[in-house]
């Protein structure tokens, strides 16, 4: 009985580094977005390389796509950006850009400079649809299935461990 | 004593800047407002925009940000004000995006009861332990009690 005065603290004292080592290992800038699950927003824009052509949301119906968020102002798009361009060579499923709140022209030339990985890019001027994606943070990648439900998005610069670990398992699922 | 003097006129001088910094920012934020011809719908984008966290520097409001984010934001609330909408439904709208972090008062659920509740939990927890373990201790015989030493002794000397 007399040990349980120190126990008890000590037991507490255990449950709260516990709490607090989970804490550390949290990424406080990861806020889980509430669209995972439910219809991609509605959207019409024009093709960054053709203006004239616009691409809709039910374009692209029936297939899976992944939409990657990027601008020639994002540094850690630069970082991504290898990465992508690889990924493209080898991925089963088309990926689209959103050029978000960039300049056409700076867009193209970036394109241009360091390799286009994308099916198509769509030209977000204002961020308009930035928003109803709840972007927050250039880049971001959505995975988007045949029925147009977002079903992961990533936040940050895509890595190799998660195009590995997440994307394709998911991609190869949603193939079945 | 010079060390210690330069220390703190480098403080005053950093907490001096900081100051003047904020003020600037808070100026700066005033004149970016596009000036609308409608003040009350301003107050109303305004107090709204207090609502609302900026995701890109998290401990910001949409009002105090100068992030393109919250910039494009202020004038969604704008617009959705203008057009007519609701309070509610900017709300509505924000967190249907960015979800329940969006809010800086976030709603009261099951997922953020602990949030609410704990820190008042936690001190009702405090202050019942802290009273539990006075009045046992008042109870107890004076015999239970060690004495401190020489120092608790009724004529201790710091005390005359």
């Amino acid at each position: 009985m007399k040990h349980l005065r120190y126990l008890v603290p000590l037991g507490l004292l255990l449950v709260l580094l516990y709490f607090l080592r989970a804490g550390l290992s949290l990424n406080p800038r990861e806020v889980p977005s509430p669209l995972i699950g439910k219809p991609a927003p509605v959207f019409s824009l024009p093709r960054l390389d053709q203006p004239a052509v616009r691409i809709a949301k039910d374009d692209l119906r029936g297939k899976v796509w992944i939409l990657n968020v990027w601008a020639s102002w994002c540094v850690a798009c630069r970082q991504e950006h290898p990465l992508l361009v690889a990924y493209a060579k080898s991925s089963q499923v088309p990926i689209y850009g959103l050029n978000y709140k960039d300049e056409p022209a700076a867009g193209l030339k970036w394109l241009a400079d360091f390799g286009n990985p994308y099916t198509a890019s769509l030209a977000d001027r204002d961020g308009r649809v930035g928003i109803d994606f709840g972007v927050y943070g250039v880049p971001e990648t959505f995975v988007i299935d045949g029925e147009g439900v977002i079903r992961y998005k990533h936040i940050g610069p895509l890595t190799p461990e998660v195009l590995r670990d997440t994307i394709d398992p998911l991609l190869k699922q949603l193939h079945g | 004593m010079a060390n210690a003097r330069i220390a703190l006129c480098r403080w005053r001088a950093l907490a001096l800047s900081a100051v003047l910094a904020c003020a600037g920012g808070w100026a700066l934020a005033n004149e970016a407002a596009p000036a609308s011809a409608d003040p009350a719908l301003e107050a109303r984008v305004t107090k709204l925009s207090t609502e609302l966290r900026c995701l890109v520097c998290q401990n910001q409001t949409i009002a105090d940000s100068h992030a393109e984010l919250a910039v494009d934001l202020r004038r969604q609330v704008r617009e959705m004000l203008q057009a007519g909408q609701s309070e509610q439904q900017v709300i509505d709208f924000m967190t249907a995006r960015y979800g329940d972090f969006v809010l800086y008062r976030p709603p009261f659920k099951a997922l953020t009861a602990l949030l609410w509740v704990g820190p008042a939990l936690m001190m009702v927890l405090g202050l019942g332990t802290l009273f539990v373990v006075l009045r046992r201790r008042s109870r107890l015989a004076d015999a239970a009690f060690e004495a401190d030493g020489a120092d608790d002794a009724p004529n201790d000397p710091h005390l005359s």
